[in-house]
């Protein structure tokens, strides 16, 4: 009943934040300021991940490619499938979950335990807009983070393949144009568009609506962090259920 | 003017204001005073509209806020202006920016206007060389200030302060009260404060209203508080030992005696 009665708060939060709109002026500061914070601030850590997980999955696949009968460029063709079907769209938003998702439920439940919230209600503003709306905007951007990814994990992949001498250059490239369903990339992006919203409104539903102190934040941002990779492993399976099969 | 009739308000159950009546004037400042757990927040969030009472009425300058429509609501939220006990200062912005705030969230005016006009309030409030800081490199006296200067720079109609002076020294708090009080007359402002310090009620308490488990017990004016003889607010009010010769000093006074012979001593409610 109590899970039943927060999937109806997380909904009608959903409705509040497309209510009275914010004056643009500031919603457009307050969209950049996200965009810096959320999309920018988060390309070191998905490029050095991308990179070398993408690497990992060249040389895991090498290595268990014994059979000489099975031409290199599978090699390509594996770590390509893996980074734009699951490792980018799935494993980065996981990552993401941990990193945005943990730094917006802590702002929003910071600015509720110091009733900022509150002053800002005070005031007359129409505080779920002013606070998750230039969130969800700032993560519209979000595909463009994991086309990065994307790429970076091809190329972490190539270079692990490579110099590290399990297939030359031409087979590793051969291998990722091989069998190109540019669905695959379509599909991907998709999801990548629906994580980018949960990734907004879930930790800021768990931000918004904690109670208690500075300890509460702490556990408000882990519980978000679980909830919104359930949503993300449950979504990506309905996705693909969808549009793949 | 806001006047209270008979709200009442539970939470689970559980009554927390049982029916509470009373008038804020304007130009005063008015004291809510009790123990913790007495109402007083619940009381103050339902004047601000934060929380919606159960039954009764908040009248503001005569209009019920229960019916009042949205867009009625916003304009009233806009004629409200808000202490909080923590500040609740913004904290990604500048002691100028969070002045600055309301006025570019709710005027059309230009930004020179508004820079002009907030500088008016923060020299208003005693505030110096602290426009370009952000709400963690100041004191919590210059935070205060920094919230009432928000709170008045859109020319509010009332002013609500909760703990205005909670964490502050004495001085500083004094300081503080005093402030309020002089912008209350200056600005002609109905302003409600909450507090638990008895040296804001003896400083500025000009119509003191004393909540006891979710009642109205007393009110009256912090000269009628000393002649009181109602016992849950002389318990309350004089359970430190200074404030309890400070009464006794005061009505042993011959001329305060003279004085108190048939004085009013507040309206005792039950």
């Amino acid at each position: 009943m109590k899970v039943l009665s927060k999937i109806g708060r997380y909904f009608l939060m959903l409705k509040s934040i497309f209510g009275k709109f914010t004056k643009w002026k500031i919603l457009k500061q307050l969209i950049l300021k996200d965009i810096d914070t959320l999309i920018i601030g988060s390309l070191g850590i998905v490029s050095f991940i991308s990179f070398f997980v993408g690497g990992v999955v060249a040389i895991q696949t090498a290595l268990n490619l014994e059979n000489p009968l099975l031409p290199k460029n599978l090699i390509g063709f594996a770590t390509r499938q893996s980074v734009i079907l699951e490792f980018a769209p799935t494993f980065i938003s996981i990552i993401m979950a941990g990193k945005v998702g943990s730094y917006i439920t802590s702002s929003i439940g910071t600015m509720r335990v110091t009733e900022q919230i509150d002053a800002l209600e005070v005031m007359g503003i129409n505080t779920y807009n002013y606070l998750i709306f230039p969130k969800i905007v700032a993560l519209s951007l979000y595909p463009l983070v994991i086309c990065i990814s994307m790429f970076l994990g091809v190329f972490g992949g190539y270079m692990a393949c490579v110099y590290g001498g399990f297939s030359s250059s031409s087979e590793f490239i051969e291998g990722i144009q091989l069998d190109f369903i540019s669905f695959h990339v379509t599909y991907a992006f998709i999801k990548t568009a629906f994580f980018s919203f949960i990734l907004a409104t879930i930790p800021s539903y768990h931000g918004y609506f904690m109670t208690g102190g500075a300890l509460e934040v702490g556990k408000a941002s882990t519980v978000s962090f679980v909830w919104t990779s359930v949503a993300i492993i449950l979504l990506n399976y309905l996705v693909t259920q969808m549009l793949l099969t | 003017m806001i006047e209270v009739q008979n709200i009442i308000k539970s939470f689970d159950g559980t009554k927390v204001l049982k029916g509470v009546s009373t008038v804020f004037e304007k130009g005063k400042t008015n004291l809510i005073i009790g123990q913790s757990g007495s109402g007083k927040t619940v009381f103050l969030k339902c004047l601000l509209g934060l929380f919606e009472a159960d039954s009764g009425k908040i009248l503001f300058e005569g209009k019920g806020l229960k019916k009042m429509t949205v867009q009625e609501r916003s304009i009233l939220r806009q004629e409200m202006g808000m202490v909080f006990q923590g500040s609740a200062l913004f904290d990604s912005m500048t002691v100028e920016e969070n002045i600055m705030f309301p006025m570019q969230m709710f005027t059309q005016k230009i930004d020179e206007e508004i820079l002009e006009r907030a500088n008016k309030v923060i020299k208003r409030v005693n505030l110096i060389n602290a426009n370009g800081k952000y709400p963690d490199e100041i004191s919590g006296g210059m935070k205060k200030r920094v919230a009432i200067a928000r709170a008045i720079v859109m020319n509010p109609k009332y002013l609500f302060c909760d703990e205005p002076n909670s964490g502050l020294d004495p001085k500083t708090a004094i300081l503080i009260d005093n402030l309020i009080q002089e912008i209350t007359a200056e600005y002609n402002i109905t302003t409600v404060i909450n507090t638990h310090d008895m040296n804001s009620v003896m400083e500025i308490g000009e119509k003191i209203v004393f909540l006891k488990d979710g009642y109205k017990s007393w009110e009256g004016t912090k000269e009628q508080i000393f002649n009181t003889d109602n016992e849950s607010v002389t318990n309350f009010v004089y359970s430190s030992d200074l404030f309890k010769k400070v009464r006794e000093v005061y009505l042993k006074d011959e001329i305060g005696l003279e004085e108190n012979k048939g004085a009013d001593t507040g309206n005792t409610s039950t």
